[in-house]
């Protein structure tokens, strides 16, 4: 871990580093002024490294994930992502960077409704507008235990199933970075563990970078290192 | 093709999960509205016009003085267009000794195109409709003339040089003048008999007509063509020169059809975009995951865009078969009730119409917050609370305002009424959102003092602040175009039937020399008659126009035919008669008895563009008169009662020779009467009206059928506007049923809440409807249907106490099960 306010230029655009961010800072307007969500927040995440977020609600984690994910541009500050910087994409740009390099799991599952569990898979490689993505799902959905369960729809699977449908739909792209943002947070213990579980293992197959939002201090002493945050700031 | 397949794909999972109910049945709806009005509209007016098409004979009339080209009925027939010639011109008939003036009719076979002609066994009968016209040697003499010179079937008749056997006894045919420049008798004869009597020698006054029927749009064309290629002394007619209470009928019925599409378009359009609002409202989570996953903004577009045109295909053909199939069975419903003859077929015109306004108003509707979905941040994922950042005004209300200013104009063409319609729409609309803004403020205030159910109820209202607010603009709207065109329908309906009261008159008579006046007045009401007012009749010509003569006026003046300069009937009298209405200048009073004034109808003063205080020059028997212009009057010509364009002061022209005119009415079988009347009074014209009676009655009952079906249309228009409001804010409502209902709540606790929530806004919404459409009616009748406006308290009644009903029931109904779903399946979900 470096959470050095200034590394050099060099460290930055080290090839190992996956993931670096540069002083970034979140604000937001409210009514008693502007709140600082992030406060100049560092870091460097190397290749296949596995980082959990912790700190209590209100920390700040979340809006680190969605900066550090492109899904929200900094106030201030940068983040490279493979070398490219976020900060100078537009909208687009980021979506494609994260069809190609990206996966996401939520602690709401997220998952299309109107879609069954095999086309909520295969979603992220059809718009990556990769071939075969029918398989490469099924494939997928092996892996995490339900090819039983290919053609049900999001409401006729439990939380435990649909969580692991959304961690195929994580894997399926064979992303350099997986982000997750409290992903046993709407499940029971004994499910949220086997979830946990499924998501390490499918994380040290296939050597993905994971970045991981978590209150679960289990699931956080799994990772390699954690970046613990309050106020905004890494501690 | 990768955003098609995920549209398509995700379509079908939804549309069998019934995500997409209400946004199909808005459409759906929306389209068989347009396209049914649309077929209605096309169909019954195309019925109007061939019922009106009767007067003429004809869909169009050429007339001569000269013969007419072979060229035009030759061309006519290569359109696939029926012809036929009839010939007119004034001889004396004879039967034996006795002659009689009388206008001949020399017609070919096919006359009439249009209409039928009524024949008897002896005069003043009931007619029966002929078979064809009379054969060679024949002919078909009306009553009158019979009555004249004492002929019956069966007599021989001297035309000119030819001699012709009577075999029927014309009752009436149906391009018999309307006007009274006819006043002979008439008679229907072969055209092969014309040159046997060798009546047409240069020189003598023969109109010659060319009569021609079939198609619409061949017809159309056809006139067109007509008139590019007539001569210079060759007149055109159609339908709407044929009658004035046909083409006023004709006119407002198209009128009011006209403005009832543009309601169905625009509660139609307020329905789409509830829809859409809803629809985006429930996709905005998705459209957040796909970019998430890395779907650009244009993919998620081009998807939601994809989406909806597929639910407009659908909703299109469905539309417009719902449509089609409803107003079919409207019309074979009622078809019975009205002696319809034999419908024509639809045109394919109103399902184009019907497809190009329905994609204009979902362009216009649904495409803005559709752009607004495809701009919700991806952040979204993580922080429910995001929506996407508003419209820039142009873009969010632009495309709907366009699309409603282009139906508008659309409807109305004239630039002023535009004006002042696109004002009044933009002045409700508001006023419906400050009161919507104004009653979420007081609901607010209110929530503290009302029990538990309105509380939940009432605190709504200002909780969904801009759905409220939205929710009371669309019933408002709604309510008010409903409202709006009911009035307008009773005013037009009420006024059809002031114009044809039962014991309208049916015969006129003309040419009652003064002396015998009192005489056939007193014979009139012995005979049970019902008369109307006695009026003196002077035929006069104008010459000059504050002393420079007519023939110095402008071209264009006077009319293509010369209609104001040309010989006039004129009267006198003292009392302005109901159906006429003084516009300028004022009617003249005792003092102004014996002055030289006279007062003109608004159609002789536009075409002679004179003001009040002009001097015009009469010649009247050779005598020049001159008289100045007191007043202008707009007369209604469809009253049936004699009228004229030119009416003087009492005490001017009684010393001129002239004759008086009436009309009364008869009941059906008074041909004894009519026999002994034209004996008594062999002098008289008789005009029997009751064919063009009957004509007119047929026209109006169709026009008030169209114009009742077409309000069905707008019904259901309406109903779906309620639907889709009440259905766009079901999720929500579902979710907090489910959470009362687990804190305590019975279900009728909910239930009153939702109808608390729903009655006040119908009846805000019905009471600020009831302002607009009484404002509405009140400009439209007198400005726009050019009718009387009678102001009325049920449209009051109807739009608060219906409205709240109605809203509150459609909430209800739509909101009920959601009310009667287990709350645990709700707040898993």
């Amino acid at each position: 871990m470096n959470t050095n306010p200034k590394p050099s230029a060099q460290a930055l655009t080290s090839r190992n580093h996956v993931l670096q961010a540069e002083n970034l800072c979140k604000q937001v307007s409210s009514p008693e002024g502007a709140l600082t969500i992030v406060d100049q927040v560092s870091l460097e995440i190397l290749a296949g490294e596995s980082v959990a977020v912790t700190g209590p609600s209100g920390a700040g984690k979340s809006t680190l994930l969605a900066l550090l994910a492109g899904l929200d541009l900094p106030t201030r500050g940068r983040v490279l992502l493979e070398g490219q910087d976020l900060t100078r994409l537009d909208e687009d740009g980021r979506a494609r960077l994260r069809a190609q390099r990206v996966g996401f799991v939520f602690q709401s599952f997220h998952l299309i409704p109107a879609l069954t569990a095999l086309e909520n898979v295969m979603l992220p490689l059809e718009l990556a507008g990769r071939g075969d993505a029918r398989r490469a799902a099924a494939e997928t959905l092996r892996r995490v235990g339900l090819s039983e369960r290919t053609g049900h729809y999001p409401r006729q699977l439990s939380g435990g199933e649909q969580q692991r449908v959304a961690l195929a739909r994580a894997f399926v792209t064979q992303p350099a970075v997986l982000f997750a943002d409290e992903p046993t947070g709407n499940l029971d213990t004994v499910t949220g563990a086997r979830v946990g579980e499924l998501l390490f293992e499918l994380n040290a197959n296939a050597h993905t970078t994971l970045v991981l939002v978590t209150h679960d201090r289990e699931l956080a002493g799994r990772c390699a290192r954690v970046v613990r945050m309050d106020a905004g700031r890494v501690l | 093709m990768r955003a098609l397949r995920l549209a398509l794909r995700t379509l079908a999972r939804e549309w069998r999960s019934g995500e997409l109910g209400v946004l199909l049945l808005a459409l759906i709806v929306a389209v068989a509205a347009l396209t049914g009005v649309g077929f209605l509209v096309s169909r019954i007016s195309a019925a109007v016009a061939l019922q009106a098409s009767t007067v003429l004979a004809a869909d169009i009339r050429l007339g001569s003085p000269q013969p007419l080209s072979e060229a035009y009925f030759a061309e006519a027939e290569r359109r696939g267009l029926r012809s036929s010639h009839s010939t007119n011109l004034l001889s004396v008939v004879f039967n034996g000794d006795a002659g009689q003036l009388t206008n001949l009719a020399a017609v070919t076979a096919g006359y009439p195109l249009r209409g039928r002609v009524l024949v008897a066994g002896e005069p003043f009968a009931r007619g029966a409709p002929a078979r064809g016209i009379p054969a060679p040697g024949q002919v078909w003499p009306d009553s009158k003339l019979l009555a004249a010179i004492g002929g019956r079937v069966g007599s021989q008749l001297s035309i000119g040089t030819a001699s012709l056997t009577v075999t029927q006894v014309l009752i009436s045919r149906p391009d018999q003048s309307g006007t009274f420049a006819e006043l002979a008798p008439n008679l229907l004869m072969n055209a092969a008999d014309l040159p046997s009597t060798h009546l047409i020698q240069p020189g003598s006054r023969v109109s010659y007509g060319g009569l021609f029927a079939g198609e619409r749009t061949r017809i159309d064309d056809f006139k067109a063509w007509l008139t590019a290629h007539k001569g210079p002394g060759e007149r055109l007619r159609d339908i709407t020169e044929a009658s004035p209470q046909i083409r006023n009928a004709v006119q407002r019925a198209g009128r009011f059809l006209s403005l009832a599409s543009l309601v169905s378009v625009l509660l139609c359009a307020i329905a789409v975009a509830m829809a859409a609002r809803a629809y985006v409202r429930r996709h905005l989570d998705t459209v957040a995951l796909l970019k998430t996953l890395g779907a650009t903004r244009s993919f998620t577009l081009t998807v939601s865009v994809l989406q909806l045109l597929a639910l407009a295909l659908a909703a299109l053909v469905c539309g417009a078969a719902l449509g089609f199939l409803a107003q079919e069975w409207l019309l074979r419903t009622i078809r019975g009730l009205l002696a319809v003859t034999e419908l024509p077929a639809p045109s394919l015109t109103p399902l184009a119409i019907g497809f190009v306004t329905a994609i204009a108003v979902l362009a216009g509707f649904a495409l803005p917050p559709l752009l607004q979905l495809a701009r919700v941040p991806a952040l979204r994922v993580l922080r429910r609370d995001l929506g996407p950042p508003p419209l820039v005004v142009l873009l969010a209300f632009g495309p709907a305002v366009s699309v409603v200013l282009l139906l508008i104009y659309w409807v109305v063409p004239d630039a002023r009424l535009f004006g002042y319609f696109t004002a009044a729409l933009v002045v409700f609309v508001l006023a419906l959102t400050l009161a919507g803004l104004a009653i979420v403020a007081l609901a607010g205030r209110l929530r503290g003092r009302v029990g538990v159910a309105w509380r939940f109820g009432v605190a709504n209202l200002s909780r969904r602040r801009a759905e409220s607010v939205v929710q009371l603009v669309a019933f408002g709207t709604g309510i008010m175009a409903l409202l709006l065109l009911s009035i307008l329908r009773d005013d037009l309906n009420g006024d059809w039937q002031r114009t044809l009261p039962p014991n309208l008159p049916n015969y006129f008579f003309i040419n009652i020399p003064p002396a015998v006046r009192e005489d056939f007045v007193r014979f009139l009401a012995a005979q049970g008659a019902r008369t109307t007012r006695v009026l003196p009749m002077i035929r006069g010509r104008l010459t000059a126009i504050n002393a420079r003569p007519v023939e110095a006026l402008r071209p264009g003046h006077g009319g293509e035919e010369g209609f104001a300069t040309r010989e006039q009937n004129l009267t006198w009298t003292s009392e302005l008669g109901p159906d006429n209405r003084i516009i300028a200048g004022r009617w003249w009073t005792a003092e102004d008895f014996g002055k030289p004034l006279v007062s003109l109808a608004t159609e002789f003063q536009e075409a002679l563009g004179v003001e009040v205080g002009d001097r015009l020059t009469f010649d009247i028997a050779g005598e020049p008169l001159e008289a100045r212009v007191a007043s202008i009057r707009k007369v209604k010509w469809d009253t049936f009662q004699p009228n004229f364009f030119i009416v003087f002061a009492p005490g001017v022209l009684e010393g001129a020779a002239g004759t008086y005119l009436t009309s009364a009415y008869f009941a059906p079988g008074a041909a004894r009467s009519l026999a002994q009347l034209a004996r008594r009074f062999p002098s008289v014209s008789i005009f029997d009206i009751d064919e063009l009676l009957a004509q007119v009655r047929s026209v109006l009952d169709k026009a008030a059928l169209a114009v009742e079906s077409v309000f069905m249309f707008t019904l259901f228009a309406g109903l779906t506007v309620l639907l889709a409001a009440v259905q766009s804010s079901r999720d929500e409502r579902r979710y907090e049923s489910a959470m009362l209902r687990t804190l305590g709540a019975s279900r009728a606790t909910v239930v009153q809440g939702v109808l608390a929530e729903f009655a006040t806004l119908g009846s805000l919404a019905g009471l600020l409807a009831a302002v607009g459409a009484t404002v509405g009616a009140y400009f439209l009748t007198t400005h726009w249907l050019e009718l009387r406006y009678a102001p009325e308290l049920m449209p009051w009644a109807e739009g608060v106490v219906g409205g709240a009903l109605l809203v509150a029931a459609g909430g209800w109904l739509a909101t009920r099960s959601v009310v009667n779903q287990p709350p645990l399946s709700t707040l898993r979900a």
